[in-house]
Formats: C-alpha cells, sequence, structure tokens
C-alpha cells in the first residue's frame, strides 16, 4: 500500500460511523410537519431505561413506545407543552433532558451562578485588602 | 473565634462533599413515580380498565417472558391467599396466550388480569420495565410504587403500611 493509501485507510477508521437512526420508517407520521414536531420533540425526551439517550436515538423497545405515544397525541391535536405533559404526567419530569425550570431545581439552574458572583466579589475583597 | 475563620472554607468544602457523597449511594434505576398521590390513570388493557379496580388493592405489572416476575410470584400468591389482599395483573408486552400459560403453572394470584399486548396500558401507568408494583388505597389514589421484583421485605416495610392508609 502506499501511504497516501494507508493514510485515508486509516481516516476512514476514525471516522464516526454514521448515527445509527432507531427510528423506523414505519413509525413516521403522514404529515412532515407534524413529523418534524415529533422528531423535535422526541430529541428532549429522555429514554427512561436508558438514562441518557433521547427516545429519538434509543433503539429500546420502551423509546419505541413512547414515540408511538407522542405522535398519537400530536396527531389528536395535542400542542407541543400538551403532548410533552403527558409524557411528564406519566413518567415524571425525568423524562425530560433538561430540567425544568421550578423552585425545586432552582438551586441546580443557579447555584453555579450564584457560586460565581460569590468567588468574584471574594476575590475583590481580598485582593483590595492587600493594595 | 475570628482566628478560626479561615477553617470556615474548609468546613463548607467538608459539608458538601459529604452530601455529595452520600447522594452517590442512591439507586439511579429508582424513579420517582408521579402517580403517587394521584389516581389510578385511565387506561384500558384487554380484560381490564381503571373502572374495574377497587382499592385498596395491589397493581402489578408481569409478563410471562419477565425473569424476576418469576420469582416474586409465590409472594404475590401469598399476599391474595394468606392476606387477602386484592390484586390486578397487567401483563405487559406479552401475548395472552403465553401469559395464560404462565399463570396456569403457577398459579393465578389475581383478581382480573389485562392483557397489554402492544404496551399503551404499560405507557398510562409510567411503566419502565416489570416487575412494577402499585398501591392503590381504599380511594383508588396510587400509594405506593414499587419497582423491581417484590421482596418480603418491602412488602412488610412499604406495600402492606400503604395498603391501610
Amino acid at each position: 500500500m502506499t501511504w497516501p493509501a494507508v493514510i485515508l485507510a486509516l481516516l476512514t477508521a476514525l471516522a464516526p460511523a454514521p448515527a445509527m437512526a432507531a427510528l423506523d420508517a414505519s413509525e413516521m407520521l403522514a404529515d412532515p410537519a407534524l413529523e418534524a414536531r415529533a422528531r423535535a420533540l422526541a430529541k428532549g425526551l429522555r429514554c427512561v431505561v436508558c438514562q441518557n439517550q433521547s427516545i429519538d436515538d434509543s433503539g429500546a423497545d420502551l423509546a419505541r413506545d413512547l414515540r408511538g405515544s407522542l405522535r398519537a397525541r400530536l396527531l389528536a391535536g395535542d400542542s407541543d407543552e400538551e403532548a410533552l405533559a403527558y409524557l411528564t404526567h406519566r413518567y415524571g419530569d425525568y423524562v425530560l433532558l433538561e430540567p425544568p425550570l421550578k423552585p425545586a431545581t432552582w438551586a441546580l439552574w443557579f447555584a453555579p451562578a450564584g457560586f460565581a458572583v460569590l468567588a468574584l466579589v471574594l476575590a475583590v475583597r481580598t485582593f483590595r485588602r492587600r493594595e | 473565634m475570628r482566628r478560626l475563620l479561615f477553617l470556615l472554607p474548609l468546613a463548607v468544602f467538608a459539608a458538601l462533599a459529604t452530601w455529595l457523597y452520600l447522594g452517590l449511594g442512591g439507586d439511579p434505576a429508582r424513579i420517582p413515580s408521579p402517580l403517587v398521590g394521584r389516581p389510578a390513570p385511565a387506561f384500558a388493557a384487554d380484560g381490564l380498565a381503571t373502572a374495574d379496580l377497587e382499592g385498596p388493592a395491589l397493581v402489578n405489572i408481569f409478563a410471562s417472558w419477565c425473569v424476576p416476575c418469576r420469582a416474586e410470584h409465590p409472594l404475590l400468591a401469598h399476599l391474595a391467599e394468606e392476606q387477602g389482599v386484592a390484586i390486578y395483573g397487567i401483563a405487559y408486552k406479552d401475548k395472552p396466550e403465553a401469559a395464560n400459560a404462565f399463570l396456569a403453572e403457577l398459579g393465578n394470584p389475581y383478581r382480573r388480569v389485562g392483557f397489554d399486548e402492544d404496551g399503551r396500558a404499560g405507557v398510562e401507568w409510567g411503566v419502565t420495565g416489570v416487575p412494577e408494583t402499585f398501591v392503590l388505597d381504599a380511594e383508588g389514589v396510587v400509594a405506593f410504587k414499587h419497582t423491581g421484583p417484590l421482596t418480603p421485605d418491602a412488602v412488610r416495610r412499604d406495600l402492606m403500611p400503604a395498603l391501610r392508609r
């Protein structure tokens, strides 16, 4: 093998494999606009049996069921919010990959910024005193 | 007192580290069910629907293909026969013939069985796997959810108190 060929072979081996689509063509909705909404929502929903994969990515049976339920809700005329509420009522906020902003999660959302401000204030005070 | 103030950051760090370390001991598979405290969800399996449920009772999600379900089965039989607990079964993602064969082999502890072949009823219950057991109180409100096979310990500690509530 010539050098360029070896390099090319190595690069091909290292390139990320094309993502396996978990979604089956038979699951898709006929209406492309509705299907696009379903895909967008599915990307933000956790496959609850595989911890940190979205139901859009996951090949798990339960993820497939949840994709089906989500599409059934959208077909029934639910708004995005209503479809998400349907799932959080059954699986909890845990099903959302991004935790919602509410009193129970304030510490989660604001603590990093809070600590940064605190550190800044302390640093400013410390350095001022030294001058 | 002021002289010891330099220890404060260390104390805060120690407290935070302890709290976070204890958090690591939790079981990540335990997901709190949002159904607890709410009436039994609207569902319709073949042979069992929401209106059929009469609390206090257990709702047990099982399947013939599920090995831990086999393990917890004697306990369900004991609860139904010796303790007179009403148990409803939902055969999740299972062929009715297979579920019936399972019950014929091991005995049927259920007052009624619903067949949920496509898993739709399972989604209504927020099922993530089998077995799962829900406790309904006298008003038909979900009082407790147990994920995984039942153990005598879990029955004594969690299920019986929730049933009596």
